[in-house]
């Protein structure tokens, strides 16, 4: 199973080769452009040019295309919010995600403001970046 | 000779000039010829950058299945061969040849299945509770669902390398974005279930939490709890999934019940679920409707209608949009807020269609992950 992705991803030696030859062939043609150009062959100049410009362009994105490229998979921790509320006096303190925390839970912490162990979970969430948001939005 | 055939050809007119012709048309031949096979070589390199991404989800996937059971179950022997055998698990549906009864024959099998993963899951995890238990679950079900996306598009895509048909590396490539969509949102709901986080289906699960809370709860069938809460002079049934473990329960079933203990007077039911949106529509966004909003593989859904008409229940739905990311994903902070505006809205409608005195059924549907009650 490994074996088979692995093979997959090898470069065809035939392709490569074929980047080769295009490459030179695309270095060529830019060099007997300007050789044109110092001859005062400029319509020859441009054509040679136009055509090594073009080849040399589309093999080197092909050579990047068939790099084996290290994929890193983001795998970002979003950071999570809890919201403790107290039932007594409605203060509200938010603090990172803990592991066990739950909504309506009720905690060990006390209130800053009144001084009781009256805190519960009123929420945890998660907050997206206004950019992403954006990004979703799409056309609007 | 051969300069003097190719003048007026190209300006140059030479012999280096000749061989760009030949060059140039030889590679105009081969696009004529083998531009499908090129194009077919360009999606098998698309389709194996993604494969290549799927099979780092899996194996982090069973990974973190892995470690979640190592450090929460405490298990006396290694895991790894057991969470392997699990993750190749797979259910035959019923025959859908002959339709009648099928439904029993689901829900028969999804009981099966259920209790058979929860049983394993406890050999696996023998001192997990039963809420670690419920997430290790999930957890494991996530990993699973990874494998069985990357299985499949590794088929495809071997099959198109073997086949070289473009036919067969098409289908694949085609819905690729909106598989790799989904998987994502697999990836990121690891975390979730393995640290018991809420998520976004369980906006529904939220709803009636809100609701319910400081009443007393009973429990009902298969892991739902109701609660009996006065709303406008209404007798309200409020019923969720039990939380904080991961759960979905049978709200179908409990809903059933609930009707029948009131020989049917129940004026109004209001089932509140999680949708997924359109693209463009904003996460946390509220929508009314009929029907029964209940997800799932629609035994749930089957039984609530079936109730509802033999009692003439009215079946009230309420929507809160989000993608398909967001599901599964920690509940993003519009879902949250969306929450008072759906209980807003349930008020509303008690208003509306129902006179005092009246009984009501609510019911929040999703996965009770990181919601107590």
């Amino acid at each position: 199973m490994e074996a088979n992705v692995s093979m997959a991803r090898r470069i065809s030696p035939f392709l490569l080769a074929f980047l080769m030859i295009t490459l030179v062939l695309s270095l060529a043609s830019i060099y007997e452009g300007i050789d044109a150009y110092t001859k005062n062959d400029p319509a020859s100049g441009s054509l040679f040019l136009t055509m090594g410009a073009t080849t040399l362009v589309i093999s080197t994105y092909l050579w990047f295309q068939t790099r084996r490229r290290i994929l890193k998979l983001s795998m970002a921790i979003q950071p999570i919010n809890t919201t403790l509320e107290c039932q007594k006096c409605g203060f509200k303190n938010v603090r990172e995600f803990q592991r066990g925390d739950y909504v309506f839970k009720h905690t060990e912490d006390s209130c800053p403001k009144c001084n009781e162990k009256t805190m519960a979970i009123g929420s945890i969430f998660r907050e997206v970046k206004e950019k992403e948001k954006a990004r979703e939005a799409g056309y609007i | 000779m051969l300069p003097n055939v190719t003048q007026g050809l190209l300006p140059g007119g030479d012999i280096v000039s000749w061989i760009f012709q030949v060059i140039f048309l030889g590679i105009f031949v081969v696009f004529m010829f083998y531009g499908q096979r090129i194009q077919m070589y360009i999606m098998i390199r698309e389709v194996e950058g993604s494969l290549y991404k799927l099979k780092m989800m899996r194996d982090e996937g069973r990974k973190t299945a892995i470690a979640a059971i190592n450090e929460i179950g405490k298990p006396q022997v290694d895991p790894t061969a057991q969470v392997d055998r699990f993750l190749e698990y797979f259910a035959i549906t019923p025959v859908e040849l002959d339709p009648a009864g099928i439904i029993w024959r689901l829900e028969h099998l999804l009981d099966v299945v259920d209790t058979r993963l929860k049983d394993d899951v406890k050999l696996m995890a023998p001192q997990a509770d039963v809420t670690q238990t419920n997430n290790l679950e999930n957890t494991l079900e996530v990993a699973l669902a990874l494998n069985e996306i990357y299985k499949v598009i590794r088929h495809f895509y071997l099959l198109g390398k073997k086949t070289l048909s473009l036919y067969v590396i098409m289908q694949v490539q085609m819905v690729l974005p909106l598989i790799m969509k989904e998987a994502e949102a697999y990836s990121s709901a690891l975390k979730a279930f393995q640290l018991g986080q809420p998520i976004g289906d369980g906006a529904g699960a939220l709803v009636a939490a809100k609701l319910m809370r400081d009443y007393e709860k009973t429990k009902v069938e298969k892991d739902i709890v109701v609660a009996k809460v006065p709303i406008e002079g209404r007798t309200v049934y409020v019923l969720k999934a039990e939380g904080p473990g991961a759960n979905v329960g049978k709200p179908g079933e409990a809903i059933k019940q609930v009707i029948e203990q009131n020989e049917g007077k129940i004026s109004l039911a209001i089932v509140i679920d999680a949708a997924g949106k359109l693209e463009g529509e904003k996460t946390g966004e509220v929508a009314e409707g009929l029907g029964v909003a209940i997800g799932g593989p629609q035994v749930d859904k089957y039984k609530v209608e079936e109730t509802a008409l033999k009692y003439k229940v009215p079946v009230n739905a309420i929507a809160i949009k989000e993608d398909v990311g967001d599901a599964v994903s920690p509940m993003r902070k519009e879902i949250f807020d969306a929450v008072d505006g759906v209980i807003e809205r349930i008020k509303r409608l008690i208003r509306e269609r129902t006179k005092e005195g009246d009984f009501v059924i609510i019911a929040g549907i999703g996965n009770s992950i990181g919601i107590g009650q």
